[in-house]
């Protein structure tokens, strides 16, 4: 083949990559400029009105509420998960290791609108929990915990394995060589893992829909025994079931932007986290 | 200090067994809520019965096929653009970028993968169908094609990083080998690079496939969920995921309805685990890199 053909089909490879990429950013940073502008501290802070106006409050503090109960339940376990099958792989029977391995792998293909099914029936109906958002945070909870788990373990093993023998070649138990060595160096890791996982259900919108997510609720407050507003649903709920969506577009930018203000700077600090952690191991 | 570090480790057991609950939790009511259905709608009926209609007062019908069809016209569309565009870009990132570039390329792909679905779906619905009526005068604003694009575009990182990932673990030995034989560098990409990748290539695909059949604001906020059998992409669809979000927040609970939503749940759950079963088997390690 003569050169000027390769050099066509490179030149070929590479702008559609660039195309590709590039639309896909154009998008993000076209919401970004429509929806940035809509932000001020009054339509932050102050309560929708009946879906036609107002601010978008409520359904802030709904998705920081979601995220503060997905954490206290699924950070805890997926780390614990990620340390036994990183830690305790020595004595542990592999069938079973290799078992939740594949589960897990199996756990974070199924789609999230199955999560929601899986906890309206068992969170809202079997457990009488309601349609709330600790139905919801508990759904999101199972939801990110594959994610949360594979993140934690990459963190572990990358650990040097000098840095256990030394500890238990000075008489360390394994529980102490883990708390006082491996945890600490694997620290920003782990802190990455989280970050992930929250991120994640951050976004999360049809599990709500099942488990909670209300249309509209007046007043300024929620109770967490009860339904709830998040920033996902609103998006939602504004663009497909308010009376007028045309005109409330302005609205729906802004929760955007929210919304991709908080997913973007939680991947960001992960992402930056991780190569800071990465050059400083080498 | 013996007793308490058997005490930690039963517990650490303990939180890494629950994956293994919360998935046969999952299996368990999917099927418990599923056969009330099936009592009433034998399974045949159900898979492959034409009509889906079954919030109808007086005959309700709870056939699947017009929901598998949408999502498999979908994802078939989306399929076929995203692949060849993830490959290229991947061929890109692995074989051709040089120095930061392929660096900050990748992080945008991270961070577009980071995107929820209920923004790409807003971009379907407001930005992307009058895009696509302005251009093709489509009858109707949502359509297949609007959900094909959308859900390309969601994909694209995902097939993009792990094909990526694929092509970057093949040894620098095989590139040298042939590069010294006289091969140029594109004989080499097409005759050796990709068919050694190819596993890696599939299982990208695969994973593709599996988070597009699985996505559910994205498609309902672009498809305009009609439940009918098409090959007409210009046609509204609606997909499995679409239906069971739509109607679940509309139904009864304990109707048979609100069961059909749970049986087209099971159908859902079933056809990602065989993906991801598959995915498995040729290879894919999960997440973790």
């Amino acid at each position: 083949m003569r050169l000027w053909k390769e050099q066509i089909i490179f030149a070929l490879i590479s702008l559609t990559a660039y195309l590709a990429i590039g639309l896909a950013l154009l998008l993000l940073i076209y919401l970004l400029v429509r929806g940035l502008p809509v932000l001020s501290l009054r339509f932050l802070l102050s309560p929708p009105l009946g879906m036609r106006g107002g601010g978008i409050s409520t359904a802030i503090m709904g998705t920081i509420l979601l995220l503060f109960f997905t954490a206290l339940v699924s950070l805890p376990l997926g780390v614990a998960s990620a340390i036994y099958l990183s830690e305790y792989t020595e004595g542990a029977d592999p069938r079973l290791l290799r078992l939740i391995r594949v589960t897990i792998n199996n756990l974070a293909g199924v789609p999230s609108i199955v999560y929601g099914l899986l906890g309206l029936s068992l969170f809202v109906l079997t457990l009488h929990l309601g349609l709330s958002i600790i139905s919801a945070s508990l759904t999101l909870s199972i939801l990110t915990l594959p994610t949360v788990i594979a993140a934690s373990e990459e963190a572990l093993r990358a650990v040097p394995r000098e840095f256990r023998e030394a500890s238990l070649a000075l008489g360390a138990t394994r529980w102490q060589t883990i708390r006082n060595i491996v945890l600490p160096s694997a620290y920003p890791g782990i802190l990455t893992a989280c970050i992930l996982g929250l991120s994640r259900a951050a976004g999360e919108t049809a599990p709500l829909l099942m488990t909670g997510a209300a249309y509209y609720i007046a007043g300024k407050t929620l109770n967490i025994l009860g339904p709830f507003m998040a920033l996902s649903t609103h998006i939602y709920y504004m663009s497909t079931q308010s009376p007028n969506p045309t005109l409330t577009r302005s609205i729906q930018y802004g929760s955007i932007a929210v919304l991709l203000l908080i997913v973007l700077s939680l991947n960001l600090a992960a992402t930056v986290m991780r190569l800071r952690y990465r050059r400083s191991r080498r | 200090m013996r007793r308490g570090e058997k005490l930690i480790e039963a517990l650490l057991l303990a939180s890494a067994s629950a994956s293994i609950i919360f998935f046969l939790s999952i299996i368990v009511f999917l099927i418990k809520e599923s056969l009330p259905l099936f009592a009433a709608v034998s399974p045949m009926r159900f898979l492959f019965g034409t009509v889906w209609n079954p919030a109808s007062a007086i005959n309700p019908r709870y056939g699947v096929l017009p929901l598998l069809s949408g999502s498999l016209l979908v994802v078939g569309i989306a399929l076929v653009i995203a692949i060849p565009i993830s490959l290229a870009s991947a061929i890109y990132l692995s074989e051709i970028a040089e120095g930061h570039v392929g660096t900050i390329l990748r992080g945008i792909l991270e961070l577009l993968a980071g995107v929820p679905s209920v923004v790409y779906g807003f971009i379907a619905l407001v930005i992307l169908s009058g895009l696509l009526h302005s251009l093709l005068h489509t009858t109707y604003r949502l359509n297949a094609l609007n959900g094909a694009l959308i859900l390309s575009i969601m994909i694209l990182p995902t097939i993009t990083s792990i094909a990526s990932d694929a092509i970057s673990s093949i040894p620098k030995e095989f590139r040298e080998a042939s590069l010294a034989l006289g091969a140029t560098r594109w004989q080499t990409i097409r005759n050796i690079v990709l068919p050694s990748a190819k596993r890696g290539i599939i299982v990208a695909s695969m994973l593709g496939v599996g988070r597009a059949i699985g996505e559910t604001m994205a498609v309902l906020m672009a498809t305009g969920n009609s439940p009918i059998i098409t090959l007409n992409p210009l046609r509204s669809v609606e997909t499995m995921t679409a239906a069971i979000a739509i109607e679940m927040g509309e139904v009864v609970y304990g109707s048979l309805h609100y069961h059909a939503l749970f049986a087209v749940g099971l159908l859902l759950f079933i056809i990602s685990l065989l993906i991801n079963l598959s995915a498995i088997h040729l290879g894919y390690r999960g997440e973790t890199r």
